[in-house]
């Protein structure tokens, strides 16, 4: 915190102070937090990282809210894990996962909620708030419930009944709203405008709440010894997940953290059911086209992406790509990072391991990288999507002759 | 035929402080430009220098995104809310 300088538009430059602005007055460009990174090189070290919490706040150097006094649940220092089997099945090498589904809500965004309600808190706020297509609103009314703020948190209607019960068990106020994430986004947009006495995580405090994002390439080049991986695969919402990783692996370089300027490609996966940033890449267009989603992959189901543009030069620019993947593809990719390595994604991890798959097929993520995928949700969010092929292999009577006839013992092994 | 036009936070200043403006037109985009012929300014904030919408700037007509319409030359009936929304938000 001592470190931002102030706020600057992505689009046109003009500065603001840091203050809860999310978006340039002139020109409606985001705005994104402006660090002094030479004072921050000052001051950083591997050792004094090393010695912070194992949380996100190991990082709180690089992050624009103070660290004394976080709305702290623990989230972030997720296992980064190696994963062989899975390498294996998808024709890869050194593949690492970021286990991110073992964060205290269970996804990612518990990241962004502790930035962004810490720095809710600086700023004054006593209302958290936010538009979710659930994983955020789990975090929202978690972290809220332990910083003793009221919540108001508002979801499509349609949410994995996962989502909804694991929101609201933290009491606050949990609006369910008939219509789209988009919808409900676009409601949240304006309700900033009309009670702008309430921090709305991912509108008027978002420039802060998305830096919580970059703290995924921090602790990832940590794991691996400080070293920046060749490829990352990362989910794709509404972008700015994949954008804040890239500029979490550029800023290690800018403060002396690792040597030089990293060289990391960059992939992004996305639902078929709703791609529009992945389309935008594969058509060659340099805009996004706004569509309506029908997937599954309920948590990217964001038609109308509002960091798509960014996402897209970023993969462009790094040498990455941009793939989506059908249901089917996604359920199966849940299945197999399940049986293969252990770990039972939400549906959002399903994108990313057939996306890999994918792109491991094509040449685009090659046997010679070391890859990291990120993912990013709990599959105990959205058993449904695996709920009809995930069953029990026989039902049977409690004996030992119901056993031998349900079950062919030499094809345990 | 008069329609109306709610302004974001970040323009009613442009507006003198109104969060709804009430203009004639047929279509977005004679909206758009009473709207900046009645309040100045909103002409620049709107669209870039070659006169496009700015890629941040989302506009609804009733509840539609107008990219799913006809753009700024979707039909406005009259008594029809427009909305301009700041596209910098979610996720």
């Amino acid at each position: 915190m001592p470190f931002v300088e102030g706020l600057r538009c992505r689009e046109c430059a003009r500065p603001y102070p840091a203050e809860a602005l999310h978006v340039c007055e002139w020109c409606f460009g985001p705005l994104e937090v402006v660090y002094d990174y030479e004072a921050i090189a000052a001051t950083v070290s591997r050792e004094r990282i090393a010695a912070g919490p194992l949380t996100i706040w190991r990082y709180a150097d690089l992050l624009p809210a103070r660290p004394e006094g976080a709305v702290d649940l623990g989230a972030g220092f997720t296992p980064l894990v190696r994963a062989d089997r899975l390498a294996a099945e998808l024709g890869l090498g050194e593949l690492w996962l970021k286990n991110d589904t073992l964060n205290p809500t269970g996804s990612f965004k518990d990241r962004v909620v502790s930035v962004a309600l810490t720095k809710a808190r600086e700023l004054g706020f006593k209302v958290a708030a936010c538009a979710s297509t659930g994983n955020l609103a789990n975090s929202v009314a978690a972290h809220a419930a332990r910083a003793g703020m009221a919540s108001v948190v508002c979801i499509p209607s349609d949410l994995e009944p996962g989502k909804v019960v694991t929101t609201a068990v933290f009491g606050g106020h949990l609006i369910a709203i008939d219509g789209t994430y988009d919808e409900v986004n676009r409601l949240c947009a304006e309700l900033a405008g009309e009670h702008t006495d309430w921090a709305f995580v991912n509108v008027n405090v978002r420039t802060y709440y998305a830096e919580g994002s970059k703290t995924l390439a921090y602790e990832v080049a940590e794991q691996l010894g400080w070293q920046i991986p060749d490829h990352v695969v990362v989910p794709v919402a509404s972008g700015s997940q994949l954008t804040k990783i890239a500029k979490g692996f550029s800023e290690l370089a800018a403060v002396g953290l690792i040597g030089e300027a990293p060289a990391v490609r960059i992939s992004g996966a996305q639902a078929a059911g709703c791609s529009p940033v992945a389309t935008a890449f594969e058509s060659g267009a340099d805009f996004i086209t706004p569509v309506r989603p029908a997937t599954i992959a309920k948590s990217l189901a964001i038609g109308n992406p509002a960091d798509g543009v960014y996402a897209l030069d970023t993969v462009r620019s790094s040498g990455g790509a941009l793939a989506s993947v059908s249901d089917e593809e996604i359920v199966e990719g849940i299945r197999l990072l399940a049986r293969t390595e252990g770990i039972f994604a939400e549906t959002a991890g399903g994108v990313t391991v057939a996306t890999l798959g994918r792109l491991a097929a094509q040449g685009v993520v090659r046997s010679d990288e070391r890859v990291v995928a990120y993912i990013t949700g709990n599959g105990l969010k959205t058993i449904e999507a695996v709920a009809d092929s995930a069953r029990p292999t026989a039902t049977i009577a409690p004996t030992l002759a119901a056993f031998e006839a349900a079950v062919d013992v030499a094809e345990v092994y | 035929m008069a329609v109306i036009v709610r302004i974001p936070t970040q323009l009613r200043p442009l507006a003198g402080g109104s969060s709804e403006i009430s203009v004639e037109a047929t279509t977005v985009a004679e909206a758009l430009k009473a709207l900046d012929s009645a309040h100045p300014g909103f002409q620049d904030r709107l669209f870039d220098e070659k006169g496009i919408l700015r890629r941040f700037v989302n506009v609804f007509v009733a509840d539609e995104d107008i990219r799913f319409l006809s753009g700024v030359d979707s039909p406005v009936p009259s008594g029809t809310t427009i909305s301009i929304v700041p596209a910098v938000a979610g996720g």
